[in-house]
């Protein structure tokens, strides 16, 4: 009896549970359905029919407008640059620190460890940062969206926590074989690692490619915006499509594809490489090791 | 008995050169490692410490022309501007209100997820669930902010066509000032509820399984289980993310916010982060927008500091 009444409560629980979690997981991804979808849709299906998921009449309207001039391109262009680059970039800078604080025989290690914390809880904020970039002669070139952002200080520290699992024995006979410390970096630790420093490149990866603010302090040049940048004049400053207005000479198609579309370009690699984020991050313990 | 304090002296000498010349040993031996750090170190020297060298122009009247040591002292006379200037009580409490909402609306909500995850027994619909709700997280702010301004515009979006069909008025949430804090929370929910999950779900993981089977012999039901064993269990894991919470207290995202910001919203909209962009970069006031960056950086290192010596103080572990 008791157990048949709990049994009851549970399923009851369970329905309950499934649905609102279904319900949580539809609400997330509808809205990038409905701009996906409108983005392909015709504009007078878009004019016809407001809530719309799933165009019935296909058309790439939308998508030929924005590639008719290469603005959209020269941004893409920048945002891939500045994305690969500074992924590589940032990678070999993390991995050095972090196989160097990982190190438990390191004098100063915990000082430097210190320095480095410390950076998450308190700045400089963005206008003496922004001198120092100045002052680095970075204004107006790409590497300013690259440089002042090297190394992220939690990237660093999971990969550090990362080394520091990794069995000890390994570098202790590598070590007795001669080997130096660069050469048991890049040829024992990196291969066993490529799971976390694959994650934590994606991470990076996808930090540039959604570059917006260092764009918008540190570069005045427009032929030098990243596709995050461009995307904002054309869904909300430029209601009257006033960046390079006589570019799209002929008749406008309906705004609100174009908008559509712009976001989905903008979008599209980072759910592109997001399986295999999702593959590695599913690997939950990675990040829970971020404390200590 | 002269002699015997000498050796002792002695000896004291002798292990402290020892032990000195045992760390230069070990300096030496990891000359190479030292090499590996030195680029990641001059980095956070440069970007992360020369900038907060620089925080030393808020007492200067800097100007650009004459560099950080031609530049004028001015003692704290910025910071008394700040204090009585008219917006500052409006910056003030925005920044407040907004950052009330994300640690009484937002922070509990990925908790109560992941609750909910845990309770799930089939893992195809866990990870489904996990795998679409993580996706915003990983879309920029202008992508987030650009998918709000086509759903909620007035001319076409969705959101006002669906009112309109169920015969309400049509809402301008762009430009009307009640709608930027609702809309500002939703939109943190929508990116970070999801994602915020994992770190709940990791230490969850670390549960031990017998303990749900024990309290299912005394007959506790699921949302006692929950109270009862998984909340304790994470408990530390909360403790630490809301210290870290609180000390982004005024880190409500600077880009988040300036995308929301137009002038019909500002005074709601405009924070701390915001106001330093628009005086510093805009008009050119480096000294006075350093002095607010200082002070909202400052107030937000003693609010750490305090939280973590609160959660100290409860025999919690704390983030350092």
């Amino acid at each position: 009896m008791a157990q048949r009444r709990i049994s009851t409560g549970s399923r009851v629980f369970d329905f309950f549970n499934y649905f609102l979690l279904a319900l949580l997981a539809i609400i997330t991804v509808l809205p990038f359905i409905h701009v996906v979808g409108s983005s392909f849709a015709t504009s007078a299906e878009i004019a016809r029919t407001k809530f719309l998921l799933f165009p019935t009449e296909f058309s790439l309207q939308a998508y030929k407008y924005i590639f008719s001039t290469d603005t959209i391109f020269r941004a893409l262009g920048v945002s891939i640059i500045v994305t690969v680059g500074g992924t590589l970039w940032s990678m070999l800078f993390s991995v050095l620190t972090a196989y160097g604080l990982s190190r438990r025989d390191l004098v100063g290690r915990r000082v430097i460890n210190f320095l480095i914390v410390f950076t998450l809880l308190f700045n400089g904020g963005m206008i003496p940062t922004f001198l120092v970039v100045q002052q680095t002669g970075l204004l107006d070139s790409l590497w300013a969206l690259i440089i002042p952002v090297t190394i992220n200080a939690f990237n660093m520290i999971i990969l550090r926590s990362f080394f520091m699992n990794l069995p000890q024995g390994l570098e202790e006979s590598a070590k007795i074989d001669g080997a130096n410390d660069f050469s048991i970096l890049f040829r024992i630790v990196i291969p066993i690692s490529l799971p976390a420093i694959a994650t934590i490149s994606l991470f990076y990866a996808v930090t540039y490619w959604n570059t917006y603010m260092h764009a918008i302090l540190y570069l005045a040049d427009a032929d030098k915006w990243p596709v995050q940048v461009l995307l904002r004049q054309i869904v909300v400053l430029a209601s009257g499509m006033n960046y390079d207005a006589e570019a799209y000479s002929d008749v406008p198609p309906p705004e609100v594809t174009v908008k559509m579309a712009t976001i989905v370009v903008a979008t599209v690699p980072v759910l592109l490489v997001y399986p295999f984020l999702q593959k590695y991050f599913a690997k939950g313990a990675l990040l829970g090791s971020v404390k200590g | 008995m002269e002699t015997s304090t000498l050796t002792a002296e002695e000896e004291k000498k002798q292990v402290k050169k020892i032990k000195r010349s045992e760390t230069w040993r070990r300096i030496k031996r990891n000359k190479m490692i030292y090499l590996m750090i030195l680029p990641g170190l001059i980095y956070f020297l440069i970007y992360k410490y020369l900038p907060m060298y620089g925080l030393i122009i808020s007492f200067m009247d800097y100007k650009p022309y004459l560099g950080i040591m031609g530049s004028q002292w001015v003692g704290f006379d910025h910071f008394a501007r700040l204090f009585n200037s008219a917006e500052f009580w409006m910056i003030f409490k925005n920044t407040l209100i907004l950052f009330a909402l994300q640690l009484f609306i937002f922070f509990p909500i990925p908790i109560i997820i992941s609750l909910m995850l845990n309770e799930v027994r089939h893992s195809f619909f866990k990870r489904g669930v996990q795998t679409l709700i993580y996706i915003p997280h990983f879309m920029s702010w202008v992508v987030i902010v650009s998918i709000s301004y086509v759903m909620l515009t007035l001319d076409g979006g969705i959101v006002n066509a669906i009112l309109e069909s169920l015969g309400f008025q049509k809402v301008n949430f762009l430009l009307n000032e009640d709608w930027f804090r609702p809309m500002y929370i939703l939109q943190v929910i929508w990116r970070e509820a999801g994602w915020g999950t994992i770190i709940f779900l990791a230490a969850i993981t670390a549960v031990d399984p017998q303990l749900y089977e024990a309290a299912r012999m005394d007959g506790a039901n699921r949302f006692r289980q929950m109270w009862h064993i998984t909340l304790p269990a994470i408990r530390n894991v909360i403790i630490v993310l809301l210290i870290l919470k609180i000390g982004d207290v005024l880190e409500l995202g600077f880009e988040h916010v300036y995308l929301l910001l137009n002038s019909s919203n500002r005074n709601v909209a405009e924070i701390f982060d915001t106001y330093v962009y628009v005086a510093g970069l805009q008009q050119g006031q480096f000294s006075y927008s350093t002095a607010v960056g200082f002070f909202k950086g400052g107030i937000g290192l003693i609010l750490v500091v305090f939280a973590n010596w609160l959660a100290k103080k409860f025999n919690e572990e704390g983030i350092y």
